[in-house]
């Protein structure tokens, strides 16, 4: 096997599973420890230099890092990586001294960016410090997107999400509320910006046409608008009994929405069975608490209506089986009827670009769907850009943001007269973490803790208004608690082959059986011969140079190795060592690194 | 030593033996030693040895003296029994406790200082008494606990880490166990368990005294450049000259070695060794052709390692002695003691 090269610093990255899976490579190990030491506001910060948004996202993202933990392979639950996020949002002291500022200074060039999303946010964020002068086009009369409308207040407060969009507006940013962009063309012939973002989002809600749609049009909502109605106020009331048709997340955020104002019998009628849901389970098992029932395999078939008012649905009791290639089919087993005083449509949503002509250079492809190129996020158009979820569809906050940050990168190139495809370098930093013999700058002791619960509101309370956050967030027992179930991925055995005697101290020592001396062969043969079987081919084999005494090989199966260091403590030359990995993920902006650190 | 505890987390594809066990149910606690002492892989290679064996850890008695190498047995098989006797005198805590209770698996860990200095008339007189234990000389040619002075199995020339040459000749334990009798006779390297482990359990299944002596550096003073017992030394030395094969009885025989080369020694429970001679010449069950190849090698500064001389033989302390077949404590004490009016009958007799 060649042997690996660590100094590539996405090597080492992938062994920080969280890190590498987070779209925006959050530093999650470093601001667990962080909060370990107390260091709240210094964690806060290292999270807004990533995800920009710490505090809406503590409460909200969809937490791709959670299921990639190296801890579910080790046992079952991931660090409440994403809580622990809130922690340090939560108890951060004023951070307004350490935000990034704009210049007074411009650099002459000027950004136009349609719709005020977590994509279109996180744009300005990165350009205002460089000078740009960037004007915001919002269609609503509040900045947030999504985020803000859709959203409810009792899983995201006002209070935080304003806060945090505010640091970016108050870069001094020109945000035009009230004002939807109809004519893209408009907008480029003006002539006025150098380039042109577009953050608009999803913004049309998926239909259901069946039959009684016209007539039941009163009592039936579109989920995402009925969620935008509510936070502005103009819905503050609903049925008895509620029928919310789909079981994502805006499900989810409809049902309990519903249950806050005043519905008693609030159904959630999913097509498929549980394991086909595409709620995140967290969501599905707050509305559960929240006394929401879920029934499963009814498919809509028809909107009853009675004197010219809904009453209810006919569904097809459904039941699914895999056909010859393996694609779920349904076979109906009866119909049943469920009153209802209203249903609220989440099945999904759509793209809609009415106000971008079609004759001005920007190709649309698949889908009436804008061609974006994915590493750059620029269109066919040069310097006309989309990203979040107008680029390619509905996807999440934190991907909106990690786009902003590439589309920035892009503009900034643009418009410096650069190549958009010239990426900045990566980088890192590699540090020893050893302070004495047997002792680390990181708390390598296993805590075999299982992940702390959250607590929430009493349930009446939180029922009563929807304005009161269901989740309380963790105190800081909690926090100091689910801080040291974090297995420190990010501190890396590094190894020098030329130190090593072979004395197998390491490989012994080794609790998960990470560890092989054995002589060279192609991975796939070394896969099946190390201590244990590396059977997870999504985790590395880390092979070293021959070692000197017999010219045999060091193999590290990176699966399910838990940073305890004990290879490093056992070894007597020291061929090992728990260094500390820091991403250097570059930004607009960023040109080189320090020389001190290790790029390619 | 480390400050933190082995981390609870386990290979979720651990594997387990025939009584369920994982390898590291076999564990004891953190090592204290140095970090890299050969001493810790032969503990692991112990480890790996009772799980194979699928061992009963409450059938195991761990017995040792002092040195670093007597520490070990408190890191392996913490469920076991354990006797830390006073330097050099392990072998007497090791017959009596056999001699008590023969069905146990009694397992010695000496040093070459412990076994081969102050222990040495103990060592000669548990092989003659042919005591039923695996008896494991953790060998680094040095007092490794008093800092590094020379230890009776030290080479001439070899030079102690301050640079000082020893003068005085070395005591060879395992010609020194073939010409007492032994009939389990074998040397190894902490760093090489691909040979040592199937060595270890085929001892722990040789009925009578197994022996062997295990080439283990002590990193701290004795893995230096002119020291004989690095290893670095032990490895440019070393010479294979039996491989070993452990085949546990009822297990189908599938050996990694062509037939021709083979020799086969059933053991007293029915398991077999499997010895593949790497010189056609060499013959493990020939005691004095072992003891001159043992000679001439070692005049060539070649270790000679493997399972080097074995007899499979059904003898032991208790045959010699014609013991009980019982453990005592199952023997009901009427029997083990039959009282003053059985005494005076006996003592009769000789008037
Ligand atoms: C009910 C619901 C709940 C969700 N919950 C979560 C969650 O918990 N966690 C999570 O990570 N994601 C969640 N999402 C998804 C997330 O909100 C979006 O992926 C994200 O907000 C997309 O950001 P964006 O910047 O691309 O666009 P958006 O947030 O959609 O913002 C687009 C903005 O552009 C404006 N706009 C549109 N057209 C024009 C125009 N022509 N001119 C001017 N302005 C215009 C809109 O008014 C809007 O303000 C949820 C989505 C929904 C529907
Ligand atoms: C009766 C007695 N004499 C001397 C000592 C001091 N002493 C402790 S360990 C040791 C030598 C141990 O050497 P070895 O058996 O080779 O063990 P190692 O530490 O090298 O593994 C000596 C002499 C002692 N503890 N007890
Ligand atoms: S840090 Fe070292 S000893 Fe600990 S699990 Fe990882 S490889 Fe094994
Ligand atoms: S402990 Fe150190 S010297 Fe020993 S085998 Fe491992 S890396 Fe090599
Ligand atoms: S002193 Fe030597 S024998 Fe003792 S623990 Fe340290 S390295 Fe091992
Ligand atoms: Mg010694």
């Amino acid at each position: 096997m060649q042997p690996t090269n660590t100094r590539d610093p996405q090597y080492y990255h992938k062994v920080v599973d969280c890190q590498w899976a987070c779209p925006a490579h959050t530093n999650v190990p470093e601001y667990i420890r962080l909060i370990a030491a107390g260091r709240f506001t210094e964690s806060y910060l290292l999270n807004r230099k990533s995800n920009v948004f710490p505090g809406i996202l503590g409460r909200t993202c969809d937490r791709p890092c959670e299921p990639a933990c190296r801890r579910t392979r080790v046992e079952d639950e991931p660090v409440a990586i994403c809580r622990l996020k809130r922690v340090a949002a939560d108890l951060r002291d004023d951070v307004s001294d350490f935000l990034p500022a704009a210049p007074t200074e411009k650099n002459g060039k000027k950004v136009a960016l349609i719709g005020a999303g977590p994509a279109s946010l996180t744009v300005a964020n990165d350009l205002m410090p460089l000078g740009y002068e960037i004007t915001i086009f919002e269609a609503l009369p509040k900045a947030g997107g999504l985020m803000r409308t859709n959203i409810p207040s009792f899983r995201l407060p006002v209070r935080v999400l304003e806060e945090e969009i505010d640091y970016i507006l108050d870069m001094g940013v020109d945000i035009r509320f009230d004002h939807r962009i109809d004519s893209m063309k408009k907008l480029l012939d003006g002539g006025e910006y150098d380039a042109v973002f577009v953050g608009t989002g999803a913004p049309k809600g998926k239909e259901l046409n069946i039959p009684g749609r016209q007539e039941a049009d009163a009592n039936i909502h579109i989920g995402i608008e009925w969620l935008e109605a509510i936070h502005f106020g103009h819905v503050d009331a609903v049925g008895e009994r509620v029928l919310v048709i789909g079981v994502g997340n805006t499900a989810m955020d409809c049902c309990r929405s519903a249950k806050r104002l005043g519905g008693k019998q609030i159904k959630v009628m999913a097509r498929k069975s549980r394991p086909y849901f595409k709620a995140s389970p967290w969501e599905l098992e707050d509305a559960e608490d929240e006394q929401v029932e879920i029934l499963v395999n009814h498919s809509p078939a028809s909107f009853v209506v009675e004197d010219g008012r809904l009453t209810g649905m006919m569904f097809d009791l459904v039941e699914w089986k895999e056909n010859e290639k393996g694609r779920l089919v349904s076979t109906k087993l009866d119909e049943v009827f469920i009153p209802a005083d209203d249903v609220v449509l989440a099945i999904g949503q759509d793209n809609a670009f009415p106000w971008i002509e079609r004759d001005i250079g920007i190709e649309f492809g698949e889908w009436d769907m804008p061609v974006v190129d994915r590493a750059t996020f620029m269109t066919t158009r040069e310097g006309v850009f989309v990203g979040g979820d107008a680029a390619w569809g509905p996807e999440n906050i934190i991907w909106a943001v990690e786009h902003g940050h590439q589309a920035a990168i892009s503009i900034h190139n643009y418009c410096e007269g650069k190549s958009v495809t010239e990426r900045p370098p990566y980088g890192m930093n590699l540090v020893s973490t050893k302070m004495g013999i047997h002792e680390w700058r990181y708390s390598n002791d296993y805590d075999a803790n299982l992940r702390t619960e959250m607590r929430y509101e009493d349930l009446e309370k939180r029922l009563a208004d929807m304005m009161v956050e269901a989740e309380l967030g963790f105190d800081l027992g909690q926090a100091s608690r689910e801080v040291e179930r974090c297995l420190n991925c990010d501190i890396q055995t590094d190894f020098s082959a030329k130190l090593c005697i072979e004395c197998d101290a390491c490989v012994d020592i080794c609790p998960v059986l990470c560890l092989t001396i054995t002589h060279d062969g192609e991975e796939d043969d070394l896969r099946n011969r190390l201590t244990a079987p590396a059977e997870n081919r999504d985790q590395a084999l880390f092979a070293s140079e021959s070692l000197p005494q017999t010219g045999r090989i060091m193999v590290k199966d990176e699966d399910l190795c838990v940073h305890c260091g004990l290879c490093a403590e056992r070894c007597p030359t020291a061929a090992w060592d728990m260094m500390q990995f820091d991403l250097l993920n570059p930004h607009a902006g960023t040109e080189s690194w320090p020389t001190t650190a290790i790029t390619v | 030593m480390s400050y933190i505890a082995k981390p609870a987390a386990r290979h979720p594809q651990m594997p387990r033996n025939a009584i369920g066990l994982t390898p590291r149910d076999y564990e004891g606690s953190m090592s204290t030693l140095c970090a890299g002492c050969g001493h810790d892989s032969v503990t692991a290679a112990l480890i790996q040895a009772f799980f194979e064996l699928a061992v009963e850890p409450h059938r195991v008695v761990k017995v040792s003296g002092i040195g670093c190498s007597a520490k070990t047995p408190t890191y392996f098989v913490s469920e076991a029994h354990g006797f830390n006797s006073v330097h050099g005198r392990m072998p007497s805590v090791a017959a009596g406790a056999n001699a008590a209770n023969r069905e146990l698996l009694y397992v010695g860990i000496s040093g070459d200082g412990d076994s081969l200095s102050i222990g040495l008339g103990q060592f000669c007189h548990a092989i003659r008494r042919n005591v039923n234990m695996l008896y494991v000389l953790e060998n680094n040619g040095v007092y490794g606990l008093t800092k590094g002075q020379f230890s009776a199995s030290a080479d001439i020339g070899s030079l102690s880490k301050a640079g000082v040459a020893n003068r005085q000749g070395p005591i060879d334990p395992v010609t020194l166990a073939l010409s007492l009798g032994a009939t389990f006779v074998a040397r190894s390297f902490s760093g090489d368990k691909d040979q040592l482990v199937p060595i270890l359990m085929a001892g722990m299944r040789h009925q009578g005294f197994a022996f062997i002596d295990v080439i283990s550096p002590c990193v701290t003073f004795n893995d230096h450049e002119g020291s004989t017992k690095s290893y670095a030394h032990t490895r440019t030395h070393m010479h294979e000259v039996v491989e070993t094969d452990f085949v546990p009885l009822k297990a189908e025989i599938r050996t990694k070695y062509d037939e021709g080369s083979v020799k086969a020694v059933t053991l007293h429970d029915g398991s077999t060794v499997r010895l593949r001679k790497t010189d056609p010449e060499y013959d493990p069950g020939d005691r004095r052709a072992v003891l001159d190849y043992l000679g001439a090698t070692a005049a060539e500064g070649e270790v000679a390692t493997g399972l080097l001389y074995l007899e499979g033989t059904e003898d032991d302390m208790h045959s010699f002695e014609n013991t009980v077949d019982a453990p005592l404590v199952n023997v009901p004490f009427d029997t083990l003691c039959p009282g003053s009016a059985v005494l005076d009958e006996i003592q009769e007799e000789w008037r």
